[in-house]
Formats: structure tokens, sequence, C-alpha cells
């Protein structure tokens, strides 16, 4: 038997890498062997891309992108199809879990400098991965096609129309119709079934390739390359991702989908974040709801459009919101990596910038008031010093030195 | 486990959306567990909503298995114009005619409960009062001007409006609408009262119910799922520690 499989593997081998690729992404992909908790969101990142997927094609097997029957077939999902409850709520809770995941891999990747050189281009990729991910919830949204889904899509295309000279028919290009209508919910469904999960699937796979070449970084921020074993040539700090790092990330793994399980089960709306009550009402083109507010995980974006009181650079002030990230591999100048041996001037800018971004996201799901308004101010302020500071800020910062190893 | 999620979602704070209206919002304090009040509250629907309100995603023979009824029980007490137990709660109604009566197509109540809540549907159907500028003669509190009239008074009794005097930023003071307070105020007439916040109850209750009845099932399902994961993270950390063991 055994000989078997070594001479059917061999024969594959001689026609196609399984056992190379095999060995440079798992067997002997050295990892560092100090990874954290902080360390599972990628590994999890790429579950909840998977349970996306297949959740989304048991799906988009019932559903109906018609205007008239959408939202009858996302009901008809959760009465008559068997289990197609589950499947629903494991794809709308899994919305936003892709989110907080992605937000706290991105964290990670913020505390411990995983965007510095020679990872800058594994950073620009995960950007690239947020902005799809982006895309695919703002046109999954629309599907259920309740109240939320439909004025939220219309204040987002809307916000095209600030554009000067293009942006009317730009809106109107990307609606297929002068409002959200039958042909926008057909495209849409197109997109969000086909075309970005292409688009996701083949960066997130770039995004592996990329991380794979350079190495992973750790909360050290130590180069584990830098220190080989001179006989061997495997990094001293290194070891196999497979076992070590599979049979670790099957733990958060199992501790994952224990949160996620409870949210599924008892608490799949949570409370209005996760599902918006809104959006169980049919969308009604002639009813305009009293308080329009996007899902969450867009708030703080939201929050930061609504902070300038004019439309167009509210529009521009929101787009550099996402695009200063990609350049934060160019704003840091710190002479280490880690927040392990930054100084307190990152620390506490790091701090004011997560509460800054908690804050926009809270405020970004109310109704503005002077007050709020002058708070999201304040908050958008802090979110881009933080970014446009840095270079002068992370230059000045007094820096702790970096050890040769890895510490536990 | 049960209280320990509620414990959880009580952390978190409240929505912008249950913000509007500014009046103290009754609790339904329904139990969709509770068989008995889902049959009540399935049979007050049929009767006096389903005039004018469809339940269209629901089916009849739904109902019957999770409310314990047999096809014949269904028939006799649910189905008055549906023949077969697999149709949907639809009403014969059209469009038209609705939005000559009422002024709007009453809305469908299926998910009803998911978009309003419980405790607003319980408010709603407890505070209607006397007005005499509305053309169904009829106002509410939590639903300002509402086109529907108030189909079971017969139940409640007909309750006045209780108003209070307040100053605006400008110095003028007009009366608004704080409360109700019924017109009749024998024992006999509170008592009736009473049973109706019951109905009404029952009633919330069965579009609770209707609105998602997965419910049921997945509270039975859920801790199962939890706790089989609870054990295979035993097994996953102590698969973890073994292969850690020469890690240094």
């Amino acid at each position: 038997m055994n000989k078997i499989l070594t001479a059917s593997l061999e024969w594959v081998d001689t026609r196609f890498p399984l056992t190379k690729l095999w060995n440079e992404h798992m067997a002997q992909y050295y990892a560092p062997k100090n990874f954290n908790v902080w360390y599972y969101f990628g590994s999890l990142a790429l579950l909840m891309l998977v349970l996306q997927i297949a959740t989304g094609i048991f799906l988009a097997v019932n559903y109906k992108p018609d205007a008239a029957l959408a939202f009858g077939s996302v009901e008809y999902i959760m009465r008559d199809v068997e289990y197609g409850w589950l499947i629903r709520y494991m794809h709308s809770t899994g919305g936003s879990f892709f989110f907080i995941v992605v937000y706290l891999h991105m964290f990670r990747a913020l505390m411990y400098g995983s965007y510095r050189k020679p990872r800058e281009l594994l950073w620009i990729i995960g950007m690239f991965i947020y902005l799809a991910l982006m895309a695919e919830s703002f046109f999954g949204y629309l599907l259920p096609w309740g109240q939320m889904s439909y004025w939220g899509a219309q204040v987002i295309i809307s916000l095209f129309g600030a554009i000067p000279y293009v942006g009317e028919d730009l809106a109107v290009w990307i609606r297929g119709d002068y409002v959200i209508a039958d042909a926008t919910l057909n495209r849409f469904f197109v997109y969000h079934v086909v075309l970005v999960p292409l688009i996701l699937l083949a960066l997130a796979a770039a995004h592996i390739i990329a991380l794979h070449e350079v190495g992973s970084n750790n909360p050290d921020g130590i180069e584990i390359k830098k220190n080989k074993d001179p006989k061997t040539g495997i990094p001293k700090d290194g070891i196999p991702f497979h076992p070590y790092y599979t049979v670790k990330d099957i733990v958060g793994v199992v501790v994952f989908l224990i949160i996620f399980s409870l949210v599924i089960f008892y608490a799949p709306k949570m409370g209005g974040y996760f599902i918006e009550d809104n959006n169980f009402l049919p969308a009604d083109p002639m009813k305009t709801p009293e308080h329009i507010a996007p899902l969450w995980y867009f708030t703080p974006f939201y929050a930061i459009l609504r902070a300038v009181p004019d439309k167009l650079l509210g529009v521009v002030a929101m787009g550099a919101s996402i695009g200063v990230l990609f350049f934060l591999p160019w704003l840091d100048r710190s002479p280490v990596k880690s927040i392990r041996y930054k100084g307190w001037i990152f620390k506490l800018a790091l701090t004011l910038f997560v509460i800054s971004f908690f804050g926009l996201c809270y405020l970004g799901m109310q109704a503005p008031t002077p007050t709020k308004t002058a708070f999201t101010q304040l908050f958008s302020v802090i979110y881009f010093a933080f970014f446009l500071l840095m270079p002068w800020y992370s230059k000045i910062d007094k820096t702790k030195p970096v050890p040769e190893r890895v510490t536990d | 486990m049960r209280r320990l999620i509620l414990a959880l979602t009580l952390l978190l704070p409240s929505m912008a959306f249950a913000a509007s209206g500014g009046l103290e919002r009754l609790s339904a304090d329904n139990d969709i567990m509770d068989k008995a009040s889902l049959q009540a509250g399935a049979k007050l629907f049929v009767n006096y909503c389903m005039g004018c309100h469809s339940a269209q995603y629901v089916r009849f023979q739904r109902i019957g298995k999770d409310l314990g009824l047999s096809e014949e029980e269904l028939k006799q007490n649910l189905m008055f114009s549906a023949e077969k137990v697999g149709e949907t709660m639809t009403i014969a109604m059209d469009n038209d005619d609705a939005e000559r009566w009422f002024g709007v197509m009453p809305p469908d109540l299926s998910v009803i409960a998911r978009a309003r809540g419980t405790d607003w549907l319980y408010t709603y159907m407890l505070t209607f009062y006397l007005d005499p500028s509305r053309p169904m003669g009829v106002n509410n509190l939590v639903f300002k001007d509402v086109g529907m009239p108030h189909v079971l008074w017969e139940r409640q009794g007909w309750q006045k409006p209780v108003y209070k005097t307040v100053t605006d930023d400008k110095g003028n003071t007009h009366q608004v609408v704080i409360g109700v307070d019924l017109v009749d105020k024998t024992d006999e007439a509170k008592a009736k009262a009473d049973q109706y916040k019951k109905d009404v109850r029952d009633l919330v209750n069965f579009l609770e119910y209707i609105g998602e009845p997965a419910k049921l099932e997945r509270h039975r399902l859920g801790w199962k799922v939890i706790l089989f994961l609870v054990i295979f993270l035993g097994f996953a950390y102590v698969l973890k520690k073994e292969y850690w063991r020469d890690v240094h």
C-alpha cells in the first residue's frame, strides 16, 4: 500500500510540483516560534473566506436576484429550505466576523510593524484584499432587498455623484438606472457571487505567496532569516509551519467557532449590529427611512465622510482615510518594527488611533447632532494625524534595543 | 448558557433605532416556547388581522408542526379561505381597494416582529386612543397618524388620550399626548382591558414566532453544536501541547 502511494506521488511530482509546493508552503516553511494570540487572525481570515464562499454557494442556489422576488426568496431560505436559516445566519454573521478578523489582523500588523521592509508589498496586497472585501460586502448587502439594503446602497452610490463633471453619469452607469432598481440588484448579484470572489481568491493567493517569499514577521519584529543554522540553513528561531502551526491554528479555529456559534444560534441579529431591524422591511423606493446607517464595519469611514461639511471634500476625505493606509510602510520611520521596542510616543499614538477608530465606528451609526459632529471631527483629525505625523513622531520616538533572537 | 448570552447581549450599548418615539415602551414579555400562547395568538391573528394583513411567507403546515396542531385542527381553526395546508397566509384584498380604504396597503406581517420588535408591537396594540380628527377615529401613541383602525376595540374598550402642556423653545405652549386612559372605568371594563393585555401578548408572541420559525430550532440546536466544539477544543489543545513539547 505504502509503495503504491509513494509511486503515485512520484508520478505526480514528475508532472506537477506537488511535494515541492507542500514543502515550500507547509512542511518546510519556517515560521517564527514566538507567534502570540494575534497571529491566529491570518488563518482565521482564510477560514472566513472559505466559509463565506461555501455558504454563499448554498444561498445562491435558492436566492432570486429579482426586485420582485429577492426579499421573498430570502424568507424562503429562512423558512422552507432545510437548514436554510443556518446557512443564511452563517453567511450574514460571517460577513461581520470576516471584518472583525481582518481588523484584528491589520491591527496586529500595526503593532508589530508587519508592513515594514521587506513586507511592503505584502501589506499592499493585503490592503487590496481589504478593498475587495469592502466591495464584496457592499454588493452583498443589497441582495436581501430590505429597506437598509436599498437606502444604504442609494446613499453610497450617490456619493459618486459628488465627483465633478462625470459624477452623475457615473452613478447612473453603476446603478444601470436612475434609481436603485432591478437592474442594480441583478448586476450587484453578479459582482457579489462571481467578480469580487474571483478577485478575492486571486489576491488571497498572492498574499500568501508574498508572505512565504519574505517570511512571517513576529511580535519582536526580528528577521529570523538573519540568524540561520550554518549547517542546515534553517532559521534558528523558525519552526516548520506544518505540523506546529497547523495544530496550533486548529485550537484558534475551534475557539473562534465557539464564539461564532454563540452569535449564530443565540444572537444572529446581534441587536441590529449584524442584521439591521429595518432590513426586515422590504425595499420601498417611495419611503426613505428616518435614519440610514451602513453596517458597523463601514461606519468609521462613513463618519469621516459626514465630518466634512462639503460633500465632495467629504468623499475625498473618506477615500483618503482608506488610501493613506497604503502608504503606511513609508510613513513609519522608526528604527524598530515592533511596539515592544518602540517608545511611548508610538504607544500613545496607537492608543489614540484605536480610540478614534472605535469612536468613529460608534458615531457613524448615530444620527448627527452638533456635539456628535464635533466629536466626529476630533476623531477624524486624530485618525489622519496618526498617519500623517508618523514620519515625524516615529523618528523622534525613543526606542529600546532589539535583541538578536526572538523572546518568548 | 442562555443567561450568559443574555448578559453578553445586555453589555452591548443599545442601538440608535430604539430611540425614536420618545415614549416609554411597554414590555411584551412574551415567550415563544409557550405553545398555548402561540395557539391563542394564531387564532387572534387569523380572526382579526388577516382580514387586511397577509403573512405571505408563512405556511399553515409549518404552524401546525411547530404549534402541535393536526391538519384537522389547522383547517377548523386557522384556515378560512385556504384549502391546502401547504398554502401560505395570503389575503384576497387587492392593493387598489386597500389604498382607497386605508390610504395605504396594510403591510405583510410575516417579519414585522423582526423589523419593529415585540415591545413596540405590544405597545402599539395597547395604545390606540380616540381622536376624532383621524379618518378612522383613532390615533396611536407609538405610530402617530396610523391608517389602521382599532380593530380589537371590542376586546379592549375605548381609550382617551392623556395630555400634558409643554412649552417649546420659542415660548409657545401646546398640548401633547403622553399616555392613554380607559374611557369606561368600571371594574368590568378594567377586567376586560386586562384580558386584552393577555390577548395582545399572545398575538405578539405569535408574530414573533412567524417572524422567525427557525428560532425554536436554533435554540435547540445551538448548545449541542457548542458542546461538541468545547469537547473538540479539549482534544485540539492536548494535540497542540503534545506537538509543541520540543519547541523551546
